[in-house]
């Protein structure tokens, strides 16, 4: 039965779309040969945008501004919701604005380098180019961005470069520009170029002749299901981390989109890539139902530390300093508590391994504000951390000032997505992906502050132009026919799966189901993997599929406003992707980025990458679900770059 | 802890609703309220049931989806979202009224979810400044003064999550959007669309059924995000200010 | 192609006024402060019925002479009159479409009910009602002298006046709707403040205070008069 794990290799995939020439030169090498759509026949022509985030919105709205007739869908009630909007930190751009040295080839070497040398330079490249522009654009739109007294753009720095390069608005950036992509998109909706579609769910992907030519939605309200059709598709949903139930993602935040695009034709690239973030609240209890992140800075001047003895369960300041393990002080000396996120994570997971974690359930190391009260006065700390320090005690109900912090990690982004070349098309001719839900430009682990960058960049100004060509060199005269029966097969498939969602009247909840996956994943494919482990959920995971085939209750009809039917949809899809994540996790036998074997480590216990054997993007094809997957290998070449194995003992 | 809670159920837009009452047990004052509600729903599914439907997504406070009103207050008792309220702030032994927001403008879709898409279109009226991709001049080609950019992100806060409207005893949206309006028209950007956005956006609010301004407050003490009353005042004297410069 | 441009024409500017909620009360607020700024006169005049009946007697007469010799007798009292009825109807019919507008705008109720707003914000309407038909009824008694309780003379209010408040439902309705003035004004002073624009958070103690400080002014005023018939001061 598990012969999912023996996957066969085929063809290498290659990116016939990225340009030659100095990187420097390469946007506008491929922005010049692209084909241009006459301005008078972009109105024949409609684009569907799914999703309405960073990338969804700026796209939607800048294809609707160059005329196209834009048809977008969120399943939100209103698409300034996104998860976008829950963003912290700021927004990178190469603006040199601080005159401290920073240029777009830094912004390119400190990606591709943080991206522990897994992404494509020319994407980064291009990416860090662009970067300059969206801060042009967002301030004409009206984002109020951090200003000095001067009335000139703030800008910190932040996640460890050494460059002041992050522009923020306090510590709602993503609220900001996301309502600024929702204004422009507003604007786009009221002149009737953008048809859009609120609280409702893209379901699958119409594939006809080989090319994207629409999708199946389900109106969440009435719970109709509709084929939707189109010239162009763009999937920007977003990311896969709810795979792991508890992440920082929104509750709703899923897969489906992308999976059922994987599983029509379009390769999956990376997927056991994700990013987890050190510093976030732990849980609490069983009944945790999602995570919240703190933002990073609390690095800066906190001290992270745990009791030496196991199971020490004396209140924080009852245990003597002498007592107390400052275990990243002690085996990172020189970065002590500001190594990377993935490094901090880890530690972390390690020293609750051990059984000395703190707080319900072990799973929490302190972190600790009480030198740097004594040393900066409370006044100093209240003024840089007053606003984290009160969500702290708002959702925990206990006072950093006078207890140390409780943190741990959680499953914060996902790197990988599905394959796009440099055009951001997915290997379905026609299928785009834009933003998280593309295997990006972050490689196997992204920097604070890059996501936007990269959502933005994506959609307000990559896919606007490459889209072109692809419309200019396919012009569907002929409109989809709905009575066509590939069409028909996607929407008979896609309600057939519904009706028996509803059918099994099982015992047990959609949630119940989300939850052991996503424990299963935690444990195994979360921070550190092992082959053992991933070999032990690769043989699980088809386990708890068909149980939930057997004992999923869904209750009321598919004809309502029907939030069980919803989420039972959603891990159908959960459930295949995780078997992908572990299979792609377990295949890559080496450590790098967010992805950490420990069979792969340096002899101080860290990353070790294995460039001769896994400097590739793993793109990955679908066959039938629970079916070995084949493995297309796009490799990566570092001419600007040159891959080098990070330390920070 | 032990509670009764009191929901409004309804089953679609048309039916009529009421109250029904459910008691759980063994909740922990730890629990967010809409995990506290997550519970229940899994104890209905599991009875066969239906579960309580609500609308809720990021659970941080920021995307504006929760609406619940908890005890007759929009969001609880304390000031923030429903997912950032915690069950810390009820007793052992209380009954709990959970409701819908209540407007002509927000009907109800099912139980506590109703829709909000009249914002949208309040947004879409005007809420934005014209800057199509691509046109913007560089971003310190303007400089703004520090206190009109405090302005404009102290009002760019809104989460448009309708709290000001459920907690308005006439359905109001004055709060809404005079944050937007105030947001966009302090801001050199939003100048050459001052006096079209303003009176565009008060004539789509009105279009839309909310209910007029009579200044009892309670919008900015129910709003999670302090937007403060006096924005309201600040959206009048720009609408004034607008009549005048449009009509001449 | 994609960018729309405007070219619906815009309403005249009466027009958007009316028919805007928030030019609505625009002319609530201002039409509400040309009856305040009358309120305040009239008080002040009141108020020289504590200096005897020739005093009073004689500014009633005064207030027909105003203006003379532009305007001739009782022209300028009209015009004043003409300028109130204008504004209680503007006043009066813009609360009545608003507040018609504003149930609307809330069909159905919370079924958990909780005490909102202050006192003052919660009576405007029923205050309003209260001030409208207190009008009504003074008007009768003390202008026309329609209801009067006693002998009603023309021109000799001071009697007319010991008259109504020698009645105790003459003292009642009064206080009654001198009360119910206080509390309109205080809300709707400062609502008038917000509508018309000149609230901001720095200038919002002041223009509270402002509020309380007219309410209370006028309260006191107006109720001096029958409570110094009632204790004799005033006979």
């Amino acid at each position: 039965m598990n012969s999912y794990a023996e996957y066969t290799t085929g063809e290498p995939v290659v990116d016939a779309k990225a340009p030659e020439g100095p990187i420097a030169e390469r946007w506008d090498t491929r922005r010049f040969e692209a084909k241009l759509v006459n301005p008078a026949n972009r109105r024949k022509h409609t684009v569907i945008v799914v999703g309405t985030g960073l990338a969804g919105g700026s796209a939607g709205a800048t294809l609707a501004e160059q005329g196209y007739h834009v048809v977008q869908f969120c399943y939100q009630d209103s698409p300034r919701r996104a998860h976008s909007i829950a963003a912290q930190g700021g927004i990178n751009a190469a603006k040199n604005y601080r005159n401290d040295g920073d240029s777009i080839h830094r912004l390119f070497y400190d990606t591709v380098k943080g991206g522990d040398f897994r992404a494509r330079e020319s994407n980064v490249h291009r990416l860090a180019q662009i970067s300059v522009e969206i801060i042009d654009q967002c301030v004409a739109q009206g984002v109020p961005f951090a200003r000095e007294y001067g009335g000139l753009l703030d800008t910190r720095s932040f996640g460890g470069v050494q460059v002041s390069r992050t522009f923020y608005a306090r510590g709602q950036t993503g609220q900001q520009l996301l309502l600024g992509a929702y204004q422009a998109l507003s604007r786009q909706i009221a002149a009737g170029n953008v048809e859009m579609h609120p609280r409702t769910e893209m379901l699958d992907v119409i594939v006809v002749d080989g090319r994207a030519r629409g999708i199946v939605a389900r109106d969440l309200v009435t719970g109709r299901i509709d084929t939707y059709f189109a010239d162009a598709v763009v999937l920007a949903s977003g990311g896969y981390g709810n795979v792991f139930y508890l992440s920082t993602n929104a509750m709703n935040s899923n897969a489906t989109a992308v999976w059922r695009a994987h599983r029509r034709g379009a390769y999956f690239a990376n997927p056991c890539f994700t990013q987890i973030h050190p510093t976030c609240i732990p849980r609490t209890g069983d009944h945790q139902s999602k995570l919240t992140l703190m933002s990073e800075s609390l690095r800066n001047d906190g001290r992270i530390w745990v009791p030496k003895a196991k199971g020490d369960t004396r209140p924080a300041n009852e245990i003597p300093e002498d007592e107390r393990d400052y275990y990243l002080e002690r085996i990172y000396p020189s970065f002590g508590n500001l190594v990377p996120r993935d490094i901090a994570s880890r530690a972390a997971k390690n020293v609750c391994d051990e059984g000395r974690g703190v707080g319900p359930g072990g799973q929490g190391v302190y972190l600790d504000f009480a030198d740097a009260i004594l040393r900066m006065g409370r006044k100093a700390v209240e003024a840089k951390y007053g606003n984290l320090f009160d969500m702290y005690q708002r959702i925990t109900d206990e006072d950093p000032y006078e207890v140390p912090m409780r943190i741990y990690p959680a499953v914060h982004y996902t790197m990988g997505g599905l394959w796009v070349d440099y055009d951001l098309q997915t290997t379905v001719p026609g299928l785009f992906a834009i933003g998280e839900a593309n295997f990006s430009d972050h490689g196997a682990n992204r920097l604070g502050a890059s996501a936007l960058m990269q959502g933005l960049a994506d959609g307000y100004f990559v896919l606007p132009s490459t889209i072109n060509d692809y419309l200019a060199r396919n012009p569907h005269k002929d409109e989809v026919d709905a009575e066509h029966p590939a069409v028909q097969e996607v929407l008979s498939e896609t309600e057939d799966r519904l009706n028996l969602l509803l059918a099994v009247d099982g015992d047990r909840t959609p949630d119940s189901f989300h939850r052991e996956l996503g424990e299963l994943m935690w444990e195994f494919c979360g921070m550190a993997r092992t082959e053992t482990g991933l070999r032990k959920a690769l043989e699980r995971i088809p386990q708890i599929r068909e149980e939930f085939w057997r004992r999923i209750k869904v209750p009321g009809t598919g004809e309502e406003f029907n939030q069980s039917l919803e989420k039972a949809n959603r891990i159908v899809d959960y459930l295949e992707l995780a078997e992908l994540m572990c299979l792609d996790a377990l295949h890559r036998a080496e450590s790098c980025g967010g992805h950490f074997r420990e069979e792969s480590q340096t002899p101080d216990g860290e990353a070790a990458r294995v460039d001769e054997d896994f400097s590739y993007a793993a793109a990955w094809e679908f066959t039938a679900t629970g079916d070995a997957p084949v493995l297309h290998k796009e490799d990566l070449t570092f001419e600007y770059v040159h891959p080098t194995q990070r330390s920070y003992a | 802890m032990k509670l009764t809670l009191r929901v409004w159920r309804q089953k679609n837009a048309d039916a009529d609703g009421a109250m029904s009452t459910y008691e759980v047990d063994n909740i922990s004052s730890d629990m967010s309220f809409l995990e506290m509600l997550d519970t229940l729903n899994e104890e209905l599914i599991v009875k066969g049931e239906e579960p309580v439907a609500f609308d809720h997504d990021c659970r941080e406070g920021i995307c504006g989806a929760c609406s619940l009103v908890i005890n007759g207050d929009a969001h609880g008792p304390e000031r923030t979202t429903t997912c950032q309220l915690h069950m810390r702030s009820f007793k052992d032994g209380d009954t709990i009224d959970i409701e819908p927001w209540r407007a002509a403008a927000f009907p109800v879709i099912k139980d506590l979810v109703v829709d909000r898409s009249a914002f949208d279109r309040i947004i879409q009226s005007g809420g934005y400044i014209s800057a199509p991709t691509g046109s913007a001049p560089e971003a310190h080609a303007t400089a703004v003064p520090k206190p009109d950019a405090d302005f404009a992100f102290e009002h760019a806060e809104c989460i448009g999550c309708g709290a000001c409207v459920a907690a308005c005893p006439n359905g109001s949206a004055m709060l809404f959007t005079s944050a937007k309006v105030n947001h966009l028209n302090v801001l050199p950007q939003g100048a050459p669309e001052r006096e079209t956005r303003v009176l565009d956006m008060v004539a789509q609010m009105d279009t839309e059924g909310f209910g007029g301004c009579t200044l009892t407050g309670e919008c900015a003490t129910a709003c999670p995000k302090g937007i403060p009353l006096p924005s309201i005042a600040a959206m009048n004297k720009e609408w004034l200010r607008a009549t005048r410069k449009v009509s001449r | 192609m994609a960018l729309a441009t405007r070219t619906d024409r815009r309403p005249s500017l009466p027009r958007t006024v009316w028919d805007s909620t928030v030019g609505k009360k625009t002319v609530m607020a201002v039409s509400g402060l040309i009856m305040l700024l009358y309120l305040v006169a009239h008080m002040i005049g009141n108020l020289k019925i504590f200096f005897g009946p020739g005093d009073f007697n004689h500014y009633a007469h005064w207030l027909r002479t105003l203006g003379e010799p532009v305007m001739r007798w009782e022209w300028t009292l009209w015009v004043v009159r003409v300028g109130l009825v204008a504004a209680v109807v503007a006043h009066a019919v813009s609360a009545y479409q608003l507040s018609r507008r504003d149930i609307k705008a809330r069909p159905s109720k919370y079924v958990h009910k909780k005490p909102r707003a202050s006192y003052a914000t919660r009576t405007m309407r029923w205050g309003g009602i209260i001030l409208g038909l207190f009008i009504v009824w003074h008007i009768l008694d003390l202008t026309t002298g329609t209801v009067h309780p006693g002998t009603y003379e023309h021109l000799h209010p001071y009697q007319n006046v010991i008259d109504t408040f020698s009645t105790w439902y003459g003292n009642v309705i009064y206080i009654t709707a001198v009360v119910a003035l206080g509390f309109h004004v205080r809300h709707g002073f400062w609502s008038a403040a917000q509508t018309l624009g000149v609230g901001n958070a720095s200038r919002d103690r002041f223009l509270k205070t402002c509020a309380n400080g007219l309410a209370l002014l006028l309260t006191v005023g107006f109720v001096s008069v029958p409570v110094g018939v009632m204790t004799g001061v005033v006979s």
